[in-house]
């Protein structure tokens, strides 16, 4: 009997958690279906309202979200792909062959992780208005193609789930290298590549600061910083606010819905290892 | 062939033997550093070339348009003689302990009551993470709602407990307080996982001994968990701490780019970002990065030492 109330207990404290981190989320929904004058009575309104069409169309009146929204999905899309395809090539190449200044490179690769992205923005600005890239989608997509933390996440992974056996087989059935990299390890490292994509694909999907500053346009812009411009300039509109907030986070928890297992076991897996 | 045999003899290497090679010409090894390429062109063009340009320019001034000036230590002098930078680098330090200390207890309180719970581990480990991949300009935008002076949903909450409504967004505290709720409610779920997964790692038979041994439950968190937690308690604190110092979408989305009445939700990224981009005063806001690379490499060694330190001395 004591076990079990302590088990209710128990369950009580985690439910109780949950619920304050479900919370946002729940009252965005209610902000978002009501006016704001319901809001902003008091007590105020705490069940669903009938308005979330009209809020709808006041975000779409004031921004260019499915515009912004396309140009956050082309970000984000190629970005990812382009960082899947880079990572898990040079990834391959650390973990199963041997070549000159293969650890130096290594040790290089493991040191740009420590460097802080702010000291870069400056002259990274002048790069993008030297080559002409201010305000296109390129100044986004280019310089996060390939990262470290991908590299060295995947490494690990194929260091252990690849036998260097495998790969002598592949090379005598007359595989290359490249053909060696698609047809062995592409496929066996598809849980690895799940968590990066997704690592990726959510990182980009709510990068701020850079788009602010390299989308000079207001009409080429990223959803979050069309987000940003509906609060500055609509601020006392809440319910309409939230409704672009909520519209800008549905593609984003449904892909996490997707694959969250996948996610949360790689997403704690480099912490206890290292 | 020579190709197929060039690889298979690469591929057949042994990694780990420390055998005669081959000789072998380094153009034979050129499909190796082709994988490799992108990453280090990427690099060298967005990465290091633009670093090392922050150096040079942080001894420059230069406004974007005109010619650029040397100008010495001059930025460095200035910049530790304005107080907006000092109230910057205040403000962060301040924000970084009213978030990660919360965020880390709160973390260890749940990973060990998650751990406890047998049923619905996978629901909680779930809603606890979502906080974590969603939008933070959304979010920032929900925190200053409702934390609206007149409207707000704490205050509505104040007022139906007799509690005279607080101007959170227009005080220094108040802005400080909206702003390290945001980054807890964010990062509480995450450090849980982690902390999580740590406590999944230690070996059942050291609780068994310290049952045999008597030890309460408090006794065994305090000398076996925490101890042997002690690698994943570094990792997030030095995650946390690179996080921190970068704080920059809660308080710009939340109180603007001036950093709210005193200036109290004033980051050094936000000053940072005001700097180069708002005043266009290049060589001010290069030394200001350089500040910022200081700090977190200060802050990543103190961590370092208070947690490593420890575990020799004992």
């Amino acid at each position: 009997m004591r076990y079990r109330l302590r088990g209710i207990a128990l369950h009580a404290a985690l439910v109780l958690a949950l619920l304050v981190f479900m919370f946002p989320f729940l009252w965005t929904i209610i902000m978002a279906s009501n006016t704001t004058a319901d809001i902003y009575r008091f007590p105020p309104k705490f069940t669903f309202g009938g308005h979330f069409g009209d809020n709808v169309r006041h975000v779409l009146d004031n921004v260019a979200f499915f515009q912004s929204m396309a140009n956050t999905a082309t970000v984000a899309i190629s970005t990812t792909l382009l960082v899947l395809f880079f990572d898990s090539l040079a990834a391959f190449t650390f973990a199963k062959f041997r070549f000159p200044g293969r650890n130096a490179l290594f040790v290089v690769l493991l040191a740009t992780m420590l460097l802080p992205a702010q000291l870069a923005a400056v002259p990274q600005f002048q790069t993008m208005a030297l080559l002409g890239w201010v305000g296109s989608l390129k100044a986004l997509i280019i310089p996060g193609a390939a990262n470290a933390f991908g590299i060295f996440w995947m490494r690990q992974y194929f260091q252990n789930s690849i036998h260097d056996e495998l790969i002598e087989a592949a090379t005598l059935d007359g595989c290359g290298f490249f053909g060696t990299y698609w047809h062995v390890a592409l496929p066996s490292a598809r849980p690895a590549l799940a968590f990066l994509g997704i690592f990726t694909f959510v990182g980009s999907w709510n990068d701020y600061m850079w788009p602010l500053i390299v989308l000079t346009n207001p009409d080429h812009v990223t959803l979050q910083v069309a987000l940003s411009t509906l609060n500055r300039s609509h601020g006392v509109d809440y319910s309409m606010v939230m409704t672009g907030a909520l519209m800008a986070m549905v593609p984003l928890v449904i892909i996490f819905g997707i694959f969250a297992r996948q996610f949360i076991k790689g997403a704690t897996e480099g912490a206890v290892r290292g | 062939m020579t190709s197929t045999a060039t690889v298979s003899a690469a591929a057949t290497e042994p990694l780990a033997g420390r055998g005669q090679r081959p000789r072998r010409g380094i153009w034979s090894y050129w499909r190796f550093y082709l994988a490799l390429s992108p990453f280090y062109v990427l690099f060298a063009v967005f990465g290091l070339y633009p670093m090392v340009s922050t150096i040079v320019l942080a001894f420059q001034r230069w406004d974007g348009l005109s010619a650029r000036r040397f100008t010495g230590l001059d930025n460095f002098a200035f910049l530790i003689q304005d107080p907006t930078f000092w109230t910057a680098l205040e403000n962060t330090v301040v924000l970084f302990f009213m978030s990660t200390v919360p965020t880390l207890v709160l973390a260890l309180l749940l990973a060990v009551m998650l751990q406890s719970a047998v049923r619905f581990t996978n629901v909680y480990r779930i809603a606890y993470f979502i906080p974590n991949v969603t939008s933070l300009v959304a979010m920032a935008i929900f925190f200053s709602s409702i934390f609206s002076t007149n409207f707000g949903l704490v205050n509505a909450a104040l007022r139906s407990l007799g509690i005279p409504q607080q101007d959170w967004l227009g005080q220094p505290w108040g802005i400080k307080i909206a702003i390290s709720t945001m980054i807890v409610w964010q990062w509480v779920g995450y450090n849980t996982l982690i902390y999580l997964a740590g406590l999944q790692a230690i070996p059942k038979d050291q609780y068994e001994a310290a049952k045999v041994d008597g030890a309460g439950a408090v006794r065994t968190f305090f000398s076996i968990t925490l101890p042997q937690l002690r690698p994943v308690v570094l990792f997030t604190v030095i995650m946390s701490t690179i996080g921190g110092l970068q704080t920059f979408t809660e308080p710009q989305v939340m109180v603007g780019n001036s950093g709210g009445t005193g200036q109290s939700g004033m980051t050094v990224v936000l000053f940072f970002y005001r700097a180069a981009f708002l005043d266009n005063d290049y060589g001010y806001a290069a030394a200001i990065a350089l500040s910022i690379f200081v700090l977190v490499l200060l802050f990543t060694a103190i961590n370092w030492r208070i947690f490593r330190g420890r575990g020799e001395d004992r």
